[in-house]
């Protein structure tokens, strides 16, 4: 994998390698000592042309956890927000000898750009661009979809299985969420079913062309009983004058989670977010805070799933190394 | 003057003549032109001779803009391209939306001597779509513009739209329309659909362009005006022009090389160069429009060549500026999209990219038949030829051409402007007498 762009690029195999990948990374983690010295002399960068603390700290953990040096090039207060180009910026960092480039920019298709355009030689990891593609949150929600809901009724370890037959419904603003493109594709290839739920004006045109069923309607997906239920942050910008929804209070009548519908799901159903929530919008305090929710899990995954990415980007790798799954992960030159 | 004997070419790619140029004019053709005195011959056997092309949609960027194209540079472009007219669109820095700033983009193009140049005038002061511009001093002025276009931006209020359409009709004008409605493209980066869904990127419906062609067309007819739709690019679009002709509305359409040919299937790979407004389109829109064209529907081709800084390309596509150059490729596009799927002829050629745009600029020494007696602005074409195109080999200033790398069929052999040759071998005749 020489670098990780789109959901959309991954095969079924490279998808399930990551995962298992993540699952090595993550049994490191429950050492006392938690830093692998895999990637010890390699540097990656994280380029934040926008801010999500969330996902920065997530991505430099992981790289500090296996001995990169890490490098934080974020717009705010530097030459980036004076108008400095993408292209400037990237050759700056290829200057600094940057070995990864984890970027995420408000502009759909940046880390394409990056990646093909080369100003730098670095592996690019798309952190998030635009409306368009997460993929790390895709996989560490695919990670923890399988955590819960493969080999659920034996209790099998779910190494080297894929989402086959699960039901997941991706319920909210779908139009400007790059984390539901992400998922529509990467779950999809793992084999599960994505139902997406939202108000038609929430929905591109061209959704149909995907690979999810789409339903206007939340309590007829629930009745369904599907596996899980991820919901989608709504930005309250979104309402308002010739706005997307007419008001906050219908939208979460139609398509909030809250007691109710959540009482109405099957016992193994999980809930999931990618973060930050508008509690009392998307999600009430109740579903959020239920056990079923996994958010919190969510985010620890994270670390584990990106982890696993960097490792995978910066070794060349395409399938798990066998002494990574012995949990031996030995330094890559 | 140089008299000038072309022989062998196929006139409008149908029968061989030879033909003499003298004095700026067509002097004779066959048997009389072949016998008579000349001083220079060009050999044109399997070349096929067309009227000069008439271009009604060209961004010369001067004033305001020369670092990406001059009025030099850019008509330098046009005549390798075939062009000997084209026609400046107003959203220069100032704008051309008065005489003087018209007369003097005028007064450039024939300094540098490479094509006419007819300045197209705005329509309203500053292209800010709210007080009509003079358009009758601009008519009247010594650049005589009869096109007005606030292309770039829609006139989008319907009573400003009605009053520039009226007001024209007192000296022939037309009004050339981008059709984008505002609300409906706000922050739109490329056709609305599957490609935009999947690409995270703001779409800009068909229904944008449709919606103002439909409402423009029954203005047109309301008042009795001339309507032009600048760069038509849906397939709805085709189906409202054609409704409106046989209404008997006055309207004239145009499409450009690059929606005759490429598709928003090209934005995948978030290329800039392939970011224009309107948007590339869905292979169905390209069918129709190619359709459109070979019916009549459409009556031109304009380039909408549109030259930008290489730093308004080499970023992110949100970034990147919208436009594409194209004065160079058109012939070639053309001839790849109508002639050799056998969709056209090169009498349609002419008709398209010459007679037609001409008449409707109201130039009377641009687009004449190929006849005794006229003006002698005559593009030689080798239709067997192939070239790959490279954006750096190009006259233009910009390198935004979305063909780089592509081979083409095709090649401008030469260019007659008025008798002189400003082309010949594919190469610029360099002459006396230009000025920058
Ligand atoms: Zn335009």
């Amino acid at each position: 994998m020489r670098h990780l762009l789109s959901t959309g690029d991954l095969s079924r195999e490279q998808a399930v390698t990551i995962l298992d990948t993540a699952a090595a990374m993550a049994a490191t983690q429950a050492r006392e000592i938690k830093k692998l010295p895999t990637l010890r002399g390699r540097t990656v960068v994280n380029l934040f042309f926008e801010d999500s603390t969330r996902t920065r700290i997530s991505f430099e953990t992981a790289a500090k956890r296996l001995s990169a040096d890490v490098i934080n090039f974020s717009a705010k207060g530097s030459s980036v927000s004076k108008g400095e180009s993408l292209k400037d910026t990237a050759q700056t960092l290829q200057a600094m000898g940057a070995d990864a480039v984890v970027i995420r920019h408000h502009a759909s298709g940046a880390p394409h750009r990056l990646a093909a355009s080369r100003w730098t030689d670095g592996a690019v990891v798309n952190a998030g661009d635009g409306t368009h593609q997460h993929p790390t949150q895709a996989l560490l929600d695919a990670y923890t979809l399988r955590r819960h809901l493969i080999g659920l009724h034996g209790g099998a370890d779910p190494t080297g299985r894929d989402l086959d037959g699960l039901r997941v419904a991706i319920v909210g603003d779908v139009l400007h969420s790059r984390v539901a493109r992400s998922n529509v594709q990467l779950l999809h290839t793992l084999g599960a079913q994505v139902t997406l739920v939202a108000p038609p004006t929430l929905l591109p045109v061209g959704v149909e062309s995907w690979t999810a069923d789409v339903s206007y309607h939340l309590d007829e997906v629930l009745a369904q009983g599907p596996d899980a239920v991820m919901m989608l942050r709504v930005q309250r910008e979104r309402m308002g004058g010739g706005g997307f929804f007419p008001s906050p209070w219908e939208y979460t009548r139609g398509y909030g989670l809250d007691a109710r519908r959540l009482a109405q799901l099957p016992e193994h159903t999980i809930v999931m977010h990618p973060g930050p929530m508008n509690r009392g919008l998307e999600i009430s305090a109740d579903a959020a805070d239920s056990p079923r929710s996994v958010v919190v899990e969510q985010v620890a995954n994270g670390v584990a799933v990106r982890m696993a990415v960097l490792y995978l980007v910066l070794s060349g790798q395409d399938q798990t190394a066998g002494d990574l799954v012995a949990g031996q992960i030995g330094a890559h030159a | 003057m140089t008299t000038t004997l072309i022989t062998g070419a196929r006139l409008l790619g149908e029968d061989v003549a030879d033909v003499l140029v003298e004095d700026g004019r067509i002097a004779a053709i066959g048997a009389t032109a072949t016998a008579a005195r000349h001083d220079v011959v060009v050999p044109a056997d399997g070349l096929v001779m067309l009227p000069g092309l008439v271009d009604l949609h060209t961004h010369l960027r001067e004033p305001g803009r020369e670092d990406a194209e001059t009025i030099w540079s850019g008509t330098r472009a046009a005549a390798l391209g075939g062009f000997t007219c084209v026609h400046a669109m107003a959203n220069t820095n100032p704008v051309q939306d008065t005489a003087g700033v018209v007369e003097q983009v005028w007064r450039l193009g024939r300094d540098a001597g490479w094509v006419d140049v007819h300045p197209v005038g705005a329509v309203t002061v500053g292209l800010a779509g709210t007080q009509l511009a003079e358009l009758g001093a601009m008519a009247a002025s010594a650049a005589r513009v009869r096109i007005f276009s606030d292309d770039g931006k829609c006139v989008h209020d319907p009573v400003v739209m009605r009053r520039a359409l009226e007001y024209a009709k007192a000296f022939d004008g037309v009004i050339a329309q981008h059709s984008q409605e505002p609300g409906l493209t706000a922050s739109s980066q490329m056709h609305e659909g599957i490609v935009s869904a999947e690409l995270g990127l703001t779409g800009w419906p068909a229904v944008a362009e449709e919606a103002i062609i439909a409402r423009d067309v029954l203005l047109a007819g309301h008042v009795g005006s001339r309507l032009h739709v600048l760069h038509l690019s849906t397939a709805g679009s085709v189906d409202i022009v054609r409704w409106a002709k046989a209404r008997g509305i006055d309207v004239t359409a145009e499409a450009t090389p690059h929606h005759l040919f490429l598709t928003d299937e090209l934005v995948r790979g978030y290329d800039p160069v392939f970011k224009v407004n309107p948007p590339l389109r869905t292979a169905a829109d390209v069918e129709a429009v190619r359709a459109g064209l070979a019916d009549g529907t459409i009556d031109t081709v304009g380039t909408d060549h549109a030259p930008h800084p290489r730093e308004d390309k080499d970023c992110e596509w949100a970034a990147a500026a919208f436009g594409m150059t194209g004065l160079e490729t058109a012939l070639s596009v053309v001839q790849a999209a109508m002639v050799d799927t056998g969709r056209m002829t090169w009498a349609d050629v002419a008709r398209v990219m010459s007679f037609t745009p001409a008449a409707i600029g109201r130039v009377a020494d641009q687009g004449r038949p190929i006849e005794v007696g006229e003006p002698a602005n005559l593009t030689l074409v080798d239709p067997a030829a192939r070239r790959v195109v490279t954006a750096q080999d190009q006259a233009t200033a910009s390198l935004n051409t979305p063909f780089g790398g592509m081979e083409l069929p095709g090649r401008v052999v030469a260019t007659f402007l008025h008798g002189r040759a400003t082309v010949l071998e594919g190469r610029l005749v360099e002459h006396e007498g230009a000025r920058r």
